[in-house]
């Protein structure tokens, strides 16, 4: 692998007491010099051996261990037949026996190997000698030489069309696993237009206004009994009840107020008796913000914090989003129950390069985002 | 020392391999190759053998998972979860989880074993850097290490998304939400991730290949090459007696490295045994399926990510709206600035140094952190940086565990970590000369021995003695740090070559305040103030026989 000299070099005369960082004999923790420090006769220079009766410690202490780690795995094989799993208890049973018998094998396993080393090893402080990496500047002569005799011989430098149609071949054979990515993506390419709209402004199959459903149940919402104020569901487009495309952009926030609590940030128009709709999907980085605080209206994201005020058309007042949660249109059908009367007026959740200021938009056209 | 001849079945077999491979010119001058010991250096070996101990959890979960976000219902063993619609993904992490015998383990192993992978290449590149040991020679190791820990990344959060519950979702989420919002390609990279919108039914399956064969291929490669270069390079060493910029001092690897490597490969496998056994990780089933309509408050991302939740927390709204366009500055700026500054910083630094320094000599014996106190402080000021946004990515938890308020958690955040990392280098300067300081004080006046003597006229003074003798060649280990030679004005006031304009001048000023000496070691003599005690430094011969 190198071409360096790995001979050993005996040190001259001297042997380092200790390597710096080893742990140390109990006298050479303290910083105080010593005169002279018994060493253990060695045959090679930077060889200490150990002397005979710490070596045989060494050897029982290490087959100690080593016996240790072979019960352990015979444990371990043990427990994979005897503990079944199938439920949380006998799962816990199971992982314990596997578990615990794995690692006083490896723990064991590893602590006779130390007291191999430390006990059994001879201590080491050899010198071994370093060589600068570079090569000599005739080494590199001859291969910058060889480089261009080489060159020469193969015609690339003499043979200007070999050259350069070689260079032509390869450049669209380095485009080729670019091309095949193109259906990583899907077939259509107006991904802007697909994240401008939602479910919610679609009618349903017979025509008619898509319903809020409470999400887990599946239950529509009749406005009348969703009336204590505070009151606060999360809601799911009907229809797409397990459609996580569909949920990712129309999960909604439903909260009831008292009339009176609803301020001017709020569209009137798209609540219904106090209740209003909003996107649950952060316009930050598109956590559900699924936390609310019913005394100060706050909507608040568990992700990154970014806080709303429901009461005030979800502005943000706190944290990193940008944006208010945009709200749904609603009303009831004839039957009572809570319809979306249009999609959202701007693209909820998360900002992209091709939105825009979509809720300027709107306002300079008169509507309320 | 005679040894006996090699037994014949090895000899046989060696034999073999060497008349195909001439293998024994390579193991002559490799078996007794040298390591030089240092606790310190024992900190890359935990990032390898956690990586290794990752191949081998992981190909053991490779057997049961099925990377496909199609639904399926529960019908495992997990009550709860019973009839329940999730992702085939979750199903069968749940079935490895309750109906594989080990299964359990060997998940809590991997992700135990992925936090202590990327934990030991962070502690392993602090090592490095803090005793420059990135210098020349080992500038292309260097940024073999800081790929290595890119990638770790990357691998990480593939895997983490792979099980598909609730809590790994918000994550994938998360991530979703930072890829759209760059400009011009964000929906781009996003349906082409997605294969479509989010979440699609694709990414489970892409983020598999991605983390099972790609990322890990490349860690292999690139770990391999970590390995040969530091074989082909040798180790740095600390300083110490007998240890010079020519040599290197240690054990051979065989036996002793050998042996001592496989016990530390065992240490680390029976740690994360024990952490798989009996501390839980990820227990998947109390979250249930993922549905982007759903959170758990408290969502916590693993330890490694948690510096870019904190910025993203961090970071106060503002949105830009140009001719049509959108960019959303508070997801861009957390999401690519401070990853962007710690993952450059590291790759530049070892030319950032030498272009300061001047200095193109090779390196092999480290630095002790506090002998160059500017770099130190640079690295313990960028470890303030990634603690501060660390910190704050967690600053729900801190907020509700110390009852104080989440939203002075971000404002008090948002002035630390500016202000942080100025405290901190100023603090670790003056940290820094303070040792080089008692460093120059052991040297100079000796080490307190303990004894206190009664001089003729009344006064007692406590006996020096010159410290022992491998810790005083440990503390002369220390080399000025170098400057460019020659960036004085000559007499005419005019600037050497090369260091005139705006950037040279620059160059040689930062070169001055760098470089040099700032505490000699043989600081302390001459100074009067304590010269009473010093002078019985001379006489140390005498005094020493009273240590004894």
């Amino acid at each position: 692998m190198t071409d360096n000299n790995h001979d050993i070099e005996q040190p001259e005369g001297r042997v380092p007491h200790r390597v710096i960082g080893t742990p140390a004999p109990a006298t050479a923790t303290s910083l105080l010099g010593e005169e002279e420090r018994t060493e253990a006769a060695a045959d090679v220079p930077g060889v200490n051996l150990q002397d005979e009766q710490t070596a045989r410690k060494g050897e029982r202490a290490a087959a100690l261990c080593f016996l240790i780690t072979f019960l352990a795995a015979v444990a371990f094989v043990a427990s994979y037949v005897i503990f079944q799993v199938g439920d949380v208890e006998t799962t816990k049973t199971s992982t314990l026996a596997l578990g615990g018998s794995l690692t006083l094998a490896l723990l064991s396993l590893a602590a006779g190997i130390v007291f191999w080393v430390r006990m059994v090893m001879p201590k080491y402080s050899l010198v071994q000698e370093r060589h600068t990496m570079a090569s000599s500047s005739e080494v590199r002569e001859q291969v910058g030489e060889t480089f261009l005799q080489g060159a020469a011989e193969s015609g690339i430098t003499k043979r200007p069309l070999l050259r350069r149609t070689l260079l032509l071949a390869a450049a669209p054979l380095g485009v080729l696993p670019i091309v095949l990515l193109r259906d990583l993506g899907p077939r259509y390419k107006n991904f802007p237009e697909k994240l401008r709209h939602t479910v919610w402004g679609e009618k349903t199959k017979d025509g008619k206004d898509r319903r809020l459903v409470v999400e887990g149940t599946g239950a529509p919402i009749r406005a009348a009994d969703f009336n204590s104020p505070g009151g606060i569901l999360s809601v799911v487009p009907e229809g797409y009840e397990h459609d996580l495309d569909a949920l990712a952009k129309a999960t909604l926030i439903l909260i009831k107020f008292r009339p009176e609590e609803i301020k001017s940030g709020t569209n009137k128009n798209w609540t219904h008796d106090g209740i209003v709709a909003y996107s649950k999907i952060c316009t930050h980085v598109g956590c559900p913000a699924a936390l609310y605080e019913q005394t100060t209206h706050h909507i608040l994201c568990p992700c990154h914090q970014s806080t709303f005020d429901a009461a005030d058309g979800a502005k943000v007042i706190f944290g990193p989003a940008a944006r208010p949660l945009p709200q749904l249109p609603i009303a009831v059908d004839s039957e009572g129950y809570l319809v979306a009367t249009a999609d959202f007026a701007v693209p909820p959740g998360p900002s992209f390069w091709e939105r825009g200021d979509a809720e300027a938009e709107v306002r300079e056209k008169g509507g309320h985002a | 020392m005679s040894t006996g001849t090699v037994p014949k079945p090895i000899a046989g077999a060696s034999g073999f391999l060497d008349d195909r491979l001439g293998a024994g010119n390579f193991l002559k001058r490799n078996l007794r190759k040298v390591f030089p010991d240092h606790w310190s250096f024992l900190l890359g070996e935990i990032a390898l053998y956690s990586f290794i101990i990752l191949l081998l959890t992981g190909t053991f979960l490779t057997f049961f998972f099925k990377p496909s976000m199609a639904h399926v219902v529960y019908e495992g063993s997990y009550e709860p979860l019973k009839d329940v619609t999730m992702s085939e993904a979750y199903a069968s992490a749940l079935q490895i989880s309750f109906d594989v015998r080990g299964g359990l383990l060997m998940r809590q192993m991997h992700h135990w074993a992925a936090l202590l992978f990327v934990a030991g290449m962070m502690v392993h590149a602090l090592r490095v850097f803090f005793t420059g040991a990135y210098r020349k020679p080992r500038e292309l190791n260097w940024l073999i290490g800081v790929l290595l820990l890119t990638l770790a990344l990357a691998e990480g959060l593939t895997g983490y998304s792979l099980p598909d519950d609730l809590l790994s979702g918000a994550g994938l989420r998360i991530t979703e939400g930072v890829a759209i919002s760059l400009p011009l390609v964000g929906t781009w990279i996003t349906f082409f991730l997605f294969g479509g919108e989010y979440p699609g039914e694709d990414v489970i399956s892409r983020f598999y290949s991605l983390h099972i064969l790609l990322i890990p291929g490349i860690l292999l490669a690139l770990i391999s090459a970590h390995m040969v270069l530091m074989w082909v390079q040798k180790h740095t060493q600390m300083p110490g007696k007998g240890r010079t910029n020519e040599n290197v001092v240690g054990a051979p690897f065989y036996p002793a490295f050998m042996a001592k490597a496989g016990a530390y490969f065992m240490f680390t496998f029976g740690v994360i045994a024990l952490l798989g056994t009996f501390a839980q990780i990820n227990p998947i089933w109390l979250f249930g399926p993922y549905t982007p309509a759903d959170i758990s408050a408290g969502s916590q991302p693993d330890f490694y990510m948690g510096f870019l939740e904190g910025s993203l927390r961090l970071m106060p709204s503002w949105e830009i709206n140009v001719l049509g366009f959108t960019l959303p500055m508070s997801v861009l700026i957390p999401a690519l600035v401070p990853m962007g500054i710690i993952m450059t910083g590291l790759a530049l630094y070892p030319f950032l140094e030498q272009w300061v320094t001047g200095d193109r000599s090779e390196h092999h014996v480290a630095d002790r952190p506090r002998n160059n106190p500017h770099r130190t402080s640079i690295g313990i000021s960028a470890i303030t940086f990634y603690g501060v946004l660390w910190l704050l990515g967690a600053n729900d938890e801190i907020s509700s565990v110390f009852h104080v308020s989440l939203n002075w958690t971000t404002y008090i955040g948002r002035v630390l970590v500016f202000l942080g990392p100025l405290v901190a280098y100023i603090v670790t300067y003056r940290i820094c000369l303070g040792l080089q300081r008692s460093d120059a004080a052991i040297i100079g006046h000796g080490v307190e021995s303990g004894v206190i003597k009664r001089l003729p006229h009344g006064e007692y003074i406590e006996v020096h003695v010159p410290p022992e003798a491998s810790i005083e060649a440990h503390l002369r280990g220390k080399a000025p740090v170098p400057t460019i030679a020659g960036t004085d004005t000559d007499k005419d006031g005019i600037p050497p070559k090369g260091m005139r304009g705006p950037l040279g001048r620059l160059r040689a000023k930062m070169s001055k305040a760098y470089g040099g000496e700032k505490i000699p070691l043989d600081d302390g003599h001459g100074h009067g103030v304590e010269h009473g005690e010093h002078a019985q430094v001379g006489s140390g011969g005498d005094d020493r026989s009273l240590t004894h």
